[in-house]
């Protein structure tokens, strides 16, 4: 797999760690009340085939954390975009 | 027909033309009291331990593919029962009980080979670590030896002991640990149970799973709608998307792992042989060739294929343990879909649906696990409650904070 970092260019896949799903949502308190929605966060996984959007870290690259859309089926990688704009993108939505 | 030297001399005078087949092809019934979704190694033996230790009938195994087509027939074949925890090593260890008297059991030559799994150690840390996961397993009546790196050499002249930075110091030896020969495994469960009256059908996909007033009532398929009663879910890698049709999600992520094999060499690696210092597992095949694997890729994949750069890591882990592998040539490699639990430990329970069991979250540790796996899972179905051998592999325990994580690393989808 070749991963395009935005900051790089195109890079090999061993350049790259990858932390997994990016679509589950940390929660913003400790709130014993939000122990459900940790427990979602920590260990549930929509484990999709197909496509995923997942954080990878260019740890042998720039070291920046991006969100790489790929298809988990086929390994065909679609893009790649710094993690905060995916972030932000994803608050703007919600 | 019972396999035995009758039953070769018998079939030798007519050339070997009229042997039957060792299942039967059946067309699906319109209802089952038992389905088990998957047919491999686990899905198999779960059939045949409930047709053969719980006395059940008019069971089915449904398989998208053919028998046998997942990681029953993608591993490196390896058993061993040298786990540490309690909810574990008791599971395992009966897991390696049964493969010992297995062949007899299932009237199949498995090949099972009590041949020793050693893993080996590179530091005085490690050291220790495994002399309490020996003692450990010696709690649990599993058989450990520590030896140290002059029994080691011993064993294995060849490696390379000297490593400036990862010499070898010892190693943990499990003499009862071996391989098997892994397709004979999904053929000889395959056999038992179609003789004992399982429906074995291949080529049949679940696209869906019935449920009514809580309670499954069967499968939609692409042979059409087949009723059940209890319904077992043994899909290893694709498990995810099997619950995904009941709307559960599962603490697991599916990754590729990858295997390989060399070209055929003479009587080289007569045991199971691990490298502590990365990951590398190697033994050798009867026909010659090395197989050997390591870690998984490390993204989440259902493509049952890897890329090269785990392949160039895997070598080369395996050239630092032993450097003449450098000229040894690699014949093939294939890749698996594992289904990688939040804490590295299976799951066999119930689910909040009735009659709707879960098997699932294998990681890479499967193979070694089916003889009890398919027995504590058809236990299971049969009992509707676990057995205690596989109380400890509960659903909710990642919400109840009961986690069976070996390495103590915490919540992460690489363990094994």
């Amino acid at each position: 797999m070749l991963i395009p970092c935005p900051h790089c260019g195109t890079r090999p896949v061993e350049e790259f760690t990858f932390l997994g799903d990016a679509a589950p949502t940390r929660p913003t308190t400790n709130d014993p009340s939000t122990m459900e929605a940790w427990y979602e966060y920590v260990y549930l996984r929509n484990n999709p085939r197909g496509a995923i959007e997942e954080y990878a870290h260019h740890s042998g690259g720039c070291r920046s954390w991006l969100v790489v859309s790929r298809n988990t089926e086929t390994h065909e990688v679609f893009g790649a975009v710094p993690a905060r704009d995916f972030t932000r993108a994803k608050g703007a939505k919600a | 027909m019972r396999y035995n030297v009758f039953s070769l001399i018998k079939n030798s005078f007519s050339g070997h033309k009229n042997w039957e087949p060792a299942w039967r092809d059946p067309v699906p019934q319109k209802e089952y009291d038992i389905i088990i979704v998957g047919g491999g190694g686990h899905g198999l033996a779960t059939a045949y331990y409930l047709a053969k230790e719980h006395g059940l009938k008019n069971i089915a195994v449904l398989e998208k593919g053919w028998l046998g087509s997942g990681n029953i027939g993608r591993n490196t074949t390896i058993i061993r029962s040298n786990y540490m925890l309690p909810g574990n090593n008791p599971f395992y260890e009966w897991s390696m009980k049964l493969w010992e008297n297995l062949e007899q059991d299932f009237n199949f030559n498995a090949m099972v080979s009590q041949r020793g799994v050693l893993n080996l150690c590179h530091t005085d840390a490690q050291r220790d670590a495994f002399a309490r996961r020996g003692n450990a397993m010696r709690i649990d009546g599993v058989d450990a030896e520590l030896l140290d790196r002059e029994a080691v050499r011993e064993m294995y002249p060849f490696f390379d002991y000297e490593n400036a930075r990862f010499p070898i110091k010892g190693g943990l030896l499990q003499k009862r640990g071996g391989t098997v020969r892994h397709d004979g495994v999904a053929w000889g469960y395959a056999r038992g149970a179609d003789s004992r009256g399982v429906d074995i059908i291949q080529h049949c996909e679940v696209k869906g799973i019935k449920v009514e007033n809580g309670k499954v009532v069967g499968v939609d398929t692409n042979r059409g709608l087949i009723k059940c009663k209890k319904l077992g879910l043994a899909t290893a890698g694709n498990s995810s998307e099997t619950a995904k049709m009941v709307g559960m999600r599962l603490p697991m992520e599916s990754h590729v792992l990858q295997a390989f094999v060399s070209e055929g060499l003479k009587p080289y690696i007569d045991g199971v042989v691990t490298f502590g210092a990365g990951h590398f597992y190697v033994s050798q095949s009867d026909k010659g060739g090395l197989v050997f694997g390591g870690d998984i890729d490390g993204y989440n994949s259902y493509a049952r294929r890897g890329n090269l750069p785990m392949v160039e890591h895997v070598i080369e882990a395996g050239v630092a343990m032993i450097p003449s592998l450098s000229r040894v040539r690699v014949l093939r490699s294939w890749g698996g879909i594992m289904d990688m639990s939040m804490d590295g430990s299976p799951i066999i329970d119930k689910t909040h649906i009735e009659g709707l069991y879960l098997n699932a979250g294998w990681c890479y540790g499967g193979f070694k696990a089916t003889p009890a796996s398919g027995w504590c899972f058809a236990y299971t179905i049969a009992k509707d409650e676990p057995h205690k051998l596989n109380a400890a592999y509960r659903l909710d325990r990642f919400k109840t904070g009961h986690m069976l994580d070996e390495k103590g690393q915490g919540a992460t989808p690489n363990l094994h």
